[in-house]
């Protein structure tokens, strides 16, 4: 790797001496909330950019999930099914209610139907950020990286026990400084633009509405 | 001092006549102005206490500080770490070699579509004339990116490529250039056209291509931030993704990214936060239904260890690539990006383009400013982007020993360096200076207000009035004493 290694003895050359500053997160930090104003703060960041809620306890949110679907006439929903949450759906999901649809078979086998026969995913979520709203999730064999991007509609599960006051909190508590998953995603309203002359518009590539089903 | 190229493809860089032609065209400036004062209301209101602002700052600028001292080590912690996680890490010190890369990449795959979400370096590379000419179609899908592709333009702003373009000329280019499009100036249904083109791209493109806003050393992380999903997509729907980065862009902690994104969303668009970031450690893995089967980075230099040689001017690599000094620069707001004619416009660009490409060539660009401070004002790293002006405009037109800057002095004007040695003959001899400033007071209002050199002051001024004597002369004259 002659490049590599020219570039790398180029940068060394001038290494200065000199000891590096030290980042003050504090300001950060010091962002805190009490449990109940952090859901308020999500809510009201990911309202701004028209994310939609849904209230639900514990129990009932796998009804209060079909009965959205079946409201909103979306004739099919895709989840993961080897999740507890994937299981507590498809176990509540009403027998004659909207297809339900496991992504359980690897892209290149589903790629035509994710793409025109699917109107809605369901994913579940690692948490929440209070600062400036946003889901946190982690995609993976359980949970496919197309699963809450390809379908028009994504409706994500949120414990609001589970919401970090900062990313920066959500990062560190996570464990993430150490160890990440192949992918991880923040995901703060449904897929937006602003190129044209500044007018937002919503549902550009991703989903055109993200619900979010928060569980207290 | 190292030798500087050509212009790039043989074009003519002159950008008194270009900014000459943008201040003449008053749609355009109409649109810069609307668009501007947009996203300076947007910025200030997602900063409303300025302690947090200038602690963030700080922060920001240390930790972007700190990353570029460890600079070597992190890029070799990087590496280490993505080709761990499966990633294939490709080196490039110029452009052509990232292109070549790329183009290897494609073709061994057989790829004969790329789909691209957003990437400065990909712009620096001219990566879609190169495959273009391979017989690669590469597809630009940001929204912004796929408007000025269509009309075959440059982006003229880092962050809104499309800025320059009002929703008529937009429904115009659509109209005219997607198959059976309706002409419509409803910004929903040009948005949901494209929508409807490039969800097909994604489903049939054999690669995609992204940039990368931050490269965690650590973990082995690429973060790349985005509203639209067309970065997602392009990164997780193709069998293939290949990523490029200029090698500033390494952070060692993923908790760095926390400040250094929320940074960039504020100062960039006025958002608390964008609609995804999407944090890429490996390509799929076993178990895993989808995602890309292979993930490539291609790390590009293109000048970037030359700039990182002055302790100075390695600021300008502190970059996160925001935008906030384009949108506050009142030069950038009046001519718009076309017209600098460089791949980064505005502020940033003014000081990166020289050093990049050579101050010889670029040497009008650090001018193109008022340093009325604005950009450093904003800058969420705070680069001294006026105090780096300065610096290239002295070290383009002059002889500066050690400068390490490409093509310095290269733009001397034999005419400068005459006046100033004159000049510097006559501070050193008293006598020459006394009946220098005799004549200089006497003789002045003789002189045209056309006079050539004179000219190119008075072109947009008066021509300055002297007094009829000097002050030393007059305070001779009034008796005061050793004068």
């Amino acid at each position: 790797m002659p490049e590599r290694d020219a570039i790398l003895a180029g940068l060394r050359a001038v290494l200065p001496g000199g000891r590096p500053p030290v980042p003050d997160f504090a300001v950060v930090e010091e962002k805190r909330w009490d449990p109940g104003e952090r859901a308020a703060r999500l809510r009201r960041g990911m309202a701004a950019v028209k994310a939609e809620f849904i209230e639900a306890g514990p129990e009932d949110w796998p009804r209060a999930v079909a009965a959205f679907v079946l409201g909103e006439g979306l004739p099919s929903l895709l989840y993961g099914p080897d999740t507890t949450e994937g299981r507590a759906l498809a176990a509540a999901w009403p027998a004659l209610g909207p297809r339900l649809v496991p992504y359980d078979r690897p892209v290149e086998t589903f790629k035509q139907e994710l793409f025109e026969g699917i109107a809605a995913g369901f994913t579940t979520t690692l948490g929440g950020i209070a600062e400036t709203g946003g889901l946190l999730l982690a995609p993976g064999p359980f949970e496919p990286r197309l699963l809450s991007l390809v379908p028009p509609v994504h409706i994500a599960l949120l414990r609001a026990d589970r919401i970090f006051d900062t990313l920066l909190q959500a990062f560190r508590e996570l464990g993430w400084n150490k160890v990440l998953p192949a992918n991880a995603l923040v995901i703060s309203g449904p897929s937006k633009t602003a190129d044209i002359e500044q007018t937002l518009a919503y549902g550009v590539h991703g989903p055109r509405r993200l619900i979010v089903v928060l569980v207290s | 001092m190292a030798a500087e190229p050509a212009a790039p493809n043989g074009l003519e860089v002159d950008f008194l006549a270009s900014s000459a032609r943008a201040l003449a065209d008053p749609q355009l400036r109409r649109n810069f102005r609307r668009a501007m004062d947009g996203l300076m209301a947007k910025r200030a209101a997602v900063f409303p206490d300025p302690s947090e602002w200038t602690r963030l700052r700080a922060l920001g600028g240390a930790i972007r500080a700190k990353n570029l001292l460890k600079l070597p080590d992190l890029l070799e912690r990087l590496e280490k770490n993505l080709t761990k996680n499966g990633i294939t890490v490709h080196w490039a010190s110029t452009t052509a070699q990232a292109n070549q890369v790329v183009l290897e990449l494609l073709e061994a795959r057989g790829v004969k579509a790329l789909v691209k979400g957003k990437s400065m370096v990909s712009e620096e590379m001219g990566l879609n004339h190169f495959l273009g000419a391979h017989g690669v179609e590469s597809l630009e899908s940001d929204l912004g990116e796929y408007i000025i592709q269509l009309d075959g333009e440059m982006p003229s702003h880092i962050i809104m490529p499309a800025i320059h373009k009002n929703k008529d000329q937009i429904a115009r280019t659509f109209s005219e250039k997607i198959r059976n499009a309706k002409y419509t100036e409803e910004v929903d249904e040009l948005t949901a056209m494209a929508r409807a083109v490039l969800r097909q791209k994604f489903f049939e493109a054999g690669a995609g291509l992204s940039g990368v806003n931050f490269a965690v050393a650590d973990t082995g992380t690429l973060c790349l931030v985005e509203n639209e999903g067309n970065g997602r997509m392009s990164t997780h729907v193709p069998p293939l993704h290949i990523a490029l980065m200029g090698l500033e862009k390494v952070v060692e902690r993923l908790d760095e990214v926390a400040p250094l994104y929320s940074l960039l969303t504020r100062s960039a668009t006025g958002q608390a936060i964008s609609t995804y970031l999407n944090l890429i450690s490996g390509p799929r893995s076993g178990g895993e239904r989808d995602g890309p089967r292979e993930v490539h980075l291609v790390i590009l230099d293109n000048g970037r260890s030359r700039i990182f040689q002055d302790p100075e001017l390695r600021a300008t690599l502190a970059c996160i690539r925001c935008g906030a000094c384009m949108n506050h620069c009142p030069v950038y707001t009046r001519i718009g990006g076309h017209a600098y004619e460089a791949v980064y416009p505005g502020p940033i660009g003014s000081i990166l383009t020289p050093q990049q490409e050579g101050a010889g060539l670029w040497h009008e660009l650090p001018h193109a400013s008022s340093l009325c401070g604005a950009c450093a004002e904003v800058c969420p790293v705070g680069i001294p982007i006026p105090h780096l002006l300065i610096r290239l405009r002295r070290e383009a037109g002059h002889r500066v020993p050690g400068s390490t800057v490409l093509g310095a002095g290269s733009a001397r004007s034999r005419l400068e360096d005459l006046a100033w040695s004159v000049w510097g003959w006559v501070l050193g001899h008293p006598a020459a200076y006394r009946l220098a400033s005799w004549c200089a007071t006497r003789c002045w209002r003789l002189l045209p207000s056309r006079a050539p050199v004179l000219e190119a002051w008075t072109r947009s001024r008066h021509k300055p009035r002297m007094a009829g004597a000097s002050l030393q002369e007059r305070l001779r004259r009034s008796g005061v004493p050793d004068a």
